[in-house]
């Protein structure tokens, strides 16, 4: 919690231009350096510093735990389920191929939904670690 | 001659790195230190991994759509990438079990952690 | 052969970190001196030509963990302790081991030769194929993602485990939780 003016306005402003450049690293990764790593870990880092000037309970109106939680697992659901939508249409596991018309076209599907994965996994986990650490208080002995 | 030490280098660097991190390791008592010495020394691997991906006069692993362009080996990059993101889950975890001992043992110490466990044996 | 003196003279201000680092006895400038060494680390990264990594190294190694080191310093003690009952013992392993690992780098190969094993193997197929089998120019995502998809699934489940450790770790006993802070 920081009262200080210029650094909450400066917060406000800044936060949306993280997050939104998070998305642009997220899926312009497939032309220039960048994907679901550095983006969750920018979007993340966005929340991070929201949380760091308004405090962690405005941090956790923003993004509940359980929100939190949820993100985490839907970006291990989504990769893993990926894999399995090509098992249905009897390719290996993990082969986009088959997700459009033309092989080269599903890669590219393919490789846009699983790096979206990673970034929500990453995200999350970010995210969570951050907040566990900052609200830990030790066991009241 | 010149080129021979240049060209090794970078893995003397790497060497002294990691032979830093290691003394960190062994040396120093104190938990979180012990976590900066495994970051240091984990820094240093993926220094040497990238080195060795290098090639002379290469361009970075993005196709740039003319013909006879040198690039660097990506496999190397993808490895370290995914180690890079795995590094730091595995230094939070091993930060929230430095919390739990400090909660436990009052203490991050780990020399003093080990005389309280003599302490509580020989009881 | 600048690029040579470059990357000489930053791999030398990483050693001069790293040996602050363990000079320094308060644990949070220790701390500090690991987030600049992962950004000078990013540096590097960039100028053997590795920019997905430097972009990863600056944001997490860089960023993410110090805030991480940092939130967890709140709770810990600034100072350490010194005690030098072992260093003797250190110093020794890590000389030993140190010399018989220089010995060894006379037999790696030049940094930037084309000629290395590690050029000859898969490294080409991907460079080669990765336009034609899914079209899109990052080499390194496109390796990443799909060539060694199973990898990258198994480094995702990890993040997530290590995700849920911190939570059965630090996140038990609600009322515990300092949530107006």
């Amino acid at each position: 919690m920081n009262d200080d003016p210029i650094l909450r306005v400066c917060t406000k402003i800044i936060v949306g231009p993280i997050i939104l450049f998070g998305l642009y690293v997220q899926f312009h990764g497939d032309y220039g350096p960048g994907g679901g790593f550095q983006a969750g870990v920018i979007v993340a880092a966005g929340f991070i510093l929201h949380s760091l000037i308004f405090g962690l309970k405005e941090g956790r109106k923003l993004v509940s735990e359980k929100i939190n939680l949820i993100i985490m697992i839907l970006g291990v659901l989504l990769y893993g389920g990926v894999g399995l939508i090509s098992l249905y249409f009897d390719t290996e596991y993990l082969n986009y191929s088959i997700l459009a018309h033309e092989a080269k076209h599903g890669q590219h599907i393919g490789i846009l939904l699983i790096e979206f994965g990673v970034g929500l996994t990453v995200a999350g986990v970010m995210l969570i670690l951050f907040h566990l650490f900052s609200s830990w208080k030790g066991d009241s002995k | 001659m010149i080129h021979g030490i240049l060209g090794i280098w970078n893995y003397w660097i790497v060497i002294i790195l990691m032979m830093t991190g290691l003394f960190i390791v062994i040396s120093r008592h104190n938990l979180v230190k012990k976590m900066v010495g495994l970051t240091i020394f984990q820094t240093s691997v993926f220094l040497f991994y990238i080195s060795l991906g290098k090639v002379q006069g290469g361009t970075a692993p993005i196709l740039t759509g003319y013909k006879n362009t040198l690039y660097s080996n990506p496999l190397p990059h993808v490895l370290i990438l995914t180690a890079i993101v795995v590094g730091v889950a595995t230094t939070a975890l091993g930060l929230a079990l430095i919390l739990r001992i400090k909660n436990e043992y009052g203490t991050i110490e780990e020399n003093e952690i080990a005389s309280f466990n003599t302490e509580e044996n020989s009881k | 052969m600048a690029e040579f003196f470059i990357n000489g003279f930053l791999v030398f201000l990483l050693a001069v970190i790293a040996i602050v680092a363990i000079q320094s006895i308060k644990v949070f400038s220790t701390v500090m001196l690991a987030g600049a060494y992962s950004l000078i680390s990013a540096i590097i990264f960039v100028s053997l030509d590795a920019v997905d990594v430097a972009f990863t190294e600056a944001a997490v190694g860089a960023g993410l963990s110090t805030v991480l080191y940092i939130a967890a310093m709140k709770h810990l003690p600034k100072r350490e302790k010194v005690v030098n009952d072992n260093t003797f013992f250190a110093l020794v392993v890590c000389l030993v081991v140190g010399c018989l690992l220089v010995w060894a780098s006379f037999d790696l190969p030049q940094i930037g030769d084309p000629m290395a094993p590690i050029h000859q193997h898969v490294g080409p197929y991907y460079i080669t194929n990765t336009k034609t089998d899914m079209g899109i120019p990052n080499l390194v995502t496109g390796v990443l993602a799909s060539y060694r998809g199973y990898d990258t699934l198994g480094e995702t489940v990890v993040i997530f485990t290590a995700g849920l450790g911190v939570l059965l770790l630090l996140g038990d006993g609600r009322n515990n939780r300092d949530e107006n802070e």
